[in-house]
């Protein structure tokens, strides 16, 4: 239960920060939730990716239909030179989850160093 | 032990953002590009997004109302003209900010700051070309007009305003892609876009490149092969219109026949970055004597570099002052070609030379001291200072003489001989308040308004035609056009001896004009606008074929209406072809062809000379006569070690017309002397290297093989913002001037009814956002020469069903 409470967490962190700060705030909302909740590595970063993941595909997902696609089409023929914006949503799924997932793993790191160093 | 797993774990984590956070790994900065909440999928603009809003900005004074139609034209409502300005700064903003900015920065010579050092040597022509100093001689005259200034203030503040209220999240894709935020309006980029579209139009010149033909071939045959008036002119003037003259150009020097005639030392000079040649366009008026409706037509579509996001921006502006409607350019306020309650105004370019080069003697290399009249004068020098991104200024000094900047001289070109340098006199570097013709006209009434208004206008020389309700036509080419002795301008002048500048301006009551001819029509398609009994000496670089064939077609215009109009705009006629291709066919030897080269000569000569999209025989012929230029020419221009440029198409044309022997056509590389039979056969088998290539690929037919390609600015390097494969005919020379990439930008049909009828269209869209429906939704009706009705909102309308969103601007 606990990762999956930490991932909806961190999605809702990571949107929140999202708001005002800049994107690589999620990796702050994954290593906090991970310190706090006190996450076991492997853990903190699935539950990172997985948060920030769907969040970001949902949010790109959500965007790119009302907008037909249209974006979507021509960025993904800028970056993937291939006009599919399924691929497109799909990167930026994966670039999220592992900016977060890596942050998450830090935090969980940092709160074994502290529980080492403190026992 | 853990705490190294820890600052592992935190050292990959900043690794991986900074490689998606910066350009130093990847190309572009991934994460931040990417992510839903800051990058361009906040630019994803919801197909049925809402454009509605309220907004308050204590610059206004009163209340401004802006209807939305479906094509998200603006038709803005205004309770005074400066508000109007300060929404349309505005909304320029709103919907193309990147495109304003880019083309401003691009006019100043400030692209390396965006894009880095390979746009140097691009912004140092900019520089020495002296387009800033032409945008501050500019702003001066603007600011000093009390009425100009209070317009573009407003402009300025409407365009700041919007860029003050926007965050990161919705900057443009642009910005996001280029990494860089857009910068405060100023009146000095009002200035510079005029100028920007002045080099357009009028930066294009052949001084450098006559002069070394001059000096390569003499005389004489520069004259065969640059001759000031072609045989088959058909000009905008009526022949037999009788001409004033109320000023004498200066006597030629006694010097000309040695420093001017018969030089010999070479410039050595590539002059680069030049402006497209083809940026001309089409207007005409009919008058009601040749209407169904006894009511004057007026039409325009100017033919400049098509483009993503438009070049145009279509909106209507009323006020208490005037109704306009048309398109305007983001950069500047008002309409600059339409129409309001009482006339219509289009323009389209002159052509005319208003560009000259001095040499220049400097005392030495520091450049403080030019010769002139014998003796040493002090020159200005201005320090241009080029930023460059991710890197250190670049620093220019450009010396600036009586003449103008030194455009060229061995700080810049290392190889040129000591002493030596370029002076440019241009007429866009003289003040001139330009913008009070566009404020003079979108509030005219009538003849005389219109007169009062272009005489504002000095540079680039344009074809203005006017029609009113009240039934007149007319049309002025209008400039501050340099007063010159004949033949002065052509080559390259000593640039220390008076006599050689330019004695002034030819009087603007002698610039060539008509109105109401007898002939019930006037029209311009670039064409040189007077024939030889105009007695000034005229310059410059003209078509020649849409000329005949807009006036051929015109004069047999009765009871004409708008759909005559459209079809004209997109009239497919080769005239070009009409001449030059008897000239193949009857020299072409068949019985030397191969059965393909027969196969395309068959399709030459079964062709109806129209250039339509799925016509294979179009291809054919301009590859053929392409190649027949080339062969006839590579011996004598093309093939030296410095080739030379090649005349424009009209003189050999005319010249094998009237004389199959041409002194030319013989391959002087050769023993033997060639005749036109085998040049043409030759050029036949030249062609059809090129035409079996392109067949093979399926590429043979017309709309296929010119592949009509609308850039995104950026042109190359944002391929997925363009729209390419349009597939519709058109070409040079012919009324629909379309070209892979340059063509009708605007085609407008004003219909002056008591209640106007117009019908408008251009190859893009409102908006500039490339995930926007509305960035290129207008291509397919203009490719396909369909037109919309342009809705002339009235006042009471605002519950009309054609208001799709409304925009309230309040104090």
């Amino acid at each position: 239960m606990k990762p999956i409470t930490a991932a909806l967490l961190i999605a809702l962190l990571s949107f929140s920060l999202g708001l005002y700060l800049p994107w690589w705030t999620v990796a702050v909302a994954g290593g906090l939730v991970a310190l706090v909740l006190k996450l076991r590595p492997v853990a903190a970063f699935l539950a990172g990716f997985i948060a920030v993941f769907v969040l970001w595909a949902g949010l790109a997902l959500v965007r790119s239909s009302s907008n037909d696609h249209i974006l979507a089409k021509r960025m993904s023929e800028f970056i993937l030179k291939n006009d599919n914006p399924w691929m497109l949503i799909l990167l930026t799924a994966l670039i999220g989850g592992l900016v977060t997932g890596l942050g998450a793993l830090t935090g969980s790191f940092l709160r074994n160093w502290q529980n080492a160093t403190r026992a | 032990m853990r705490i190294i797993k820890f600052l592992l774990s935190l050292l990959a984590t900043a690794g991986v953002i900074y490689i998606f956070h910066t350009r130093s790994v990847l190309p572009a900065p991934l994460g931040k590009l990417l992510s839903p909440q800051e990058g361009i999928w906040q630019n994803a603009e919801p197909v049925n997004a809402s454009y509605s809003d309220e907004f308050r900005f204590p610059q206004l004074s009163g209340k401004t109302d802006v209807y939305l139609d479906e094509r998200l034209v603006p038709h803005v409502f205004a309770e005074n003209e400066n508000d109007a300005y300060f929404v349309q700064g505005y909304l320029h903003a709103r919907l193309r900010l990147w495109q304003m900015e880019f083309q401003t920065f691009a006019a100043a010579g400030r692209l390396s700051e965006i894009l880095g050092a390979r746009a140097i040597s691009y912004d140092r022509h900019q520089r020495r070309m002296g387009m800033v100093y032409g945008a501050e001689q500019m702003q001066k005259a603007m600011e000093a007009d009390s009425l100009v200034k209070a317009g573009i203030d407003a402009y300025s503040a409407g365009v700041n305003a919007y860029i003050n209220s926007i965050q990161q999240a919705e900057l443009p894709v642009e910005y996001k892609l280029l990494g860089y935020q857009p910068e405060k309006w100023t009146n000095l980029k009002t200035a510079l876009f005029i100028k920007a579209m002045t080099n357009d139009l009028a930066g294009f010149d052949r001084d450098f490149e006559c002069t070394e033909i001059l000096e390569a071939l003499g005389e004489e045959k520069f004259r065969m092969l640059f001759p000031e008036v072609p045989d088959s002119l058909s000009p905008i003037i009526p022949k037999g219109t009788a001409f004033s003259m109320s000023a004498q150009p200066g006597a030629m020097p006694a010097s000309a026949d040695s420093l001017y005639f018969n030089r010999t030392d070479g410039s050595g000079i590539d002059n680069e970055f030049k402006p497209d040649p083809a940026n001309g366009s089409n207007n005409w008026a009919l008058s009601g004597t040749r209407t169904r409706s006894g009511s004057p037509i007026l039409c325009n579509d100017p033919h400049l570099r098509l483009s993503l996001p438009a070049i145009w921006f279509e909106m209507q502006l009323h006020t208490p002052a005037f109704n306009a409607y048309g398109v305007s350019f983001p950069g500047i306020p008002g309409i600059v070609i339409g129409f309001n309650d009482h006339i219509a105004y289009g323009f389209t370019n002159s052509g005319r030379d208003v560009r000259d080069y001095y040499e220049i003697t400097f005392r030495d290399e520091s450049r403080r001291e030019y010769r002139f009249e014998g003796s040493w004068r002090p020159a200005t020098l201005r320090v241009e200072t080029i930023r460059v991104k991710d890197s250190a200024d670049f620093l220019d000094t450009v010396a600036y003489t009586l003449h103008g900047p030194v455009i060229y001289d061995r700080a810049r070109n290392h190889e040129m001989q000591p002493g030596k340098a370029y002076a440019l006199r241009w007429v866009a570097h003289d003040e001139a308040n330009v913008m009070k013709m566009w404020y003079l006209l979108n509030r005219a009434k009538n003849y005389a308004d219109y007169l009062a208004a272009i005489k504002y206008f000095n540079v680039p020389g344009q074809n203005m035609i006017f029609a009113s309700k009240k039934g007149d036509i007319a049309l002025w080419q209008q400039a501050s056009f340099p007063l010159r002795w004949k033949d002065q301008g052509l080559f390259l002048m000593p640039g220390d001896d008076s006599s050689y500048l330019w004695k002034g301006f030819i009087p603007q009551a002698d610039n060539p004009h008509v109105l109401n001819p007898a002939e019930g029509y006037i029209g311009s398609a670039n064409q040189r606008p007077v024939d030889s009994t105009y007695p000034y000496f005229i310059p410059g670089s003209y078509d020649v074929y849409r000329g005949i064939i807009l006036n051929r077609r015109l004069a047999s215009m009765e009871n004409a209406g708008p759909a005559e109009m459209k079809a004209l705009q997109n009239d497919n006629y080769n005239v070009f072809a009409e001449y030059a291709r008897p000239i193949l066919l009857r020299y072409v030897v068949e019985q030397k062809l191969d059965a393909q080269e027969k196969e395309y000569l068959k399709l030459v000569r079964n062709w109806n000379l129209y250039n339509n999209a799925d016509e294979k025989a179009i291809t054919c012929f301009v590859n053929w006569w392409d190649s027949l230029q080339a062969v006839v020419f590579s011996d004598d221009l093309f093939s030296r070690p410095r080739p030379l440029i090649r005349p424009d198409r009209f003189v050999m044309l005319e010249a094998l017309l009237r004389d199959s022997a041409w002194l030319f056509i013989d391959d002087t590389r050769t023993p033997e002397k060639e005749n036109l039979y085998e040049m043409v056969t030759r050029a036949l088998k030249k062609a059809s290297v090129e035409l079996k290539a392109r067949e093979s690929e399926g590429r043979l037919a017309w709309g296929a093989y010119k592949n009509t390609t609308i850039y995104h600015l950026l042109r190359t390097g944002a391929i997925p913002f363009a729209r390419s494969g349009i597939n519709n005919g058109g070409g040079t020379h012919v009324l629909n001037a379309t070209t892979h990439d340059h063509g009708p930008s605007w085609r407008m049909v004003v219909h002056l009814t008591a209640e106007t009828e117009a019908y408008v269209v251009y190859p893009g869209g409102q908006s500039g956002n490339p995930g926007s429906r509305y960035y290129d939704n207008f291509i397919d009706t203009w490719a396909k020469g369909e037109y919309y009705r342009a809705w002339i909102m009235k006042p009471g309308e605002s519950s009309d069903n054609r208001v799709k969103w409304r925009m309230t601007f309040k104090p």
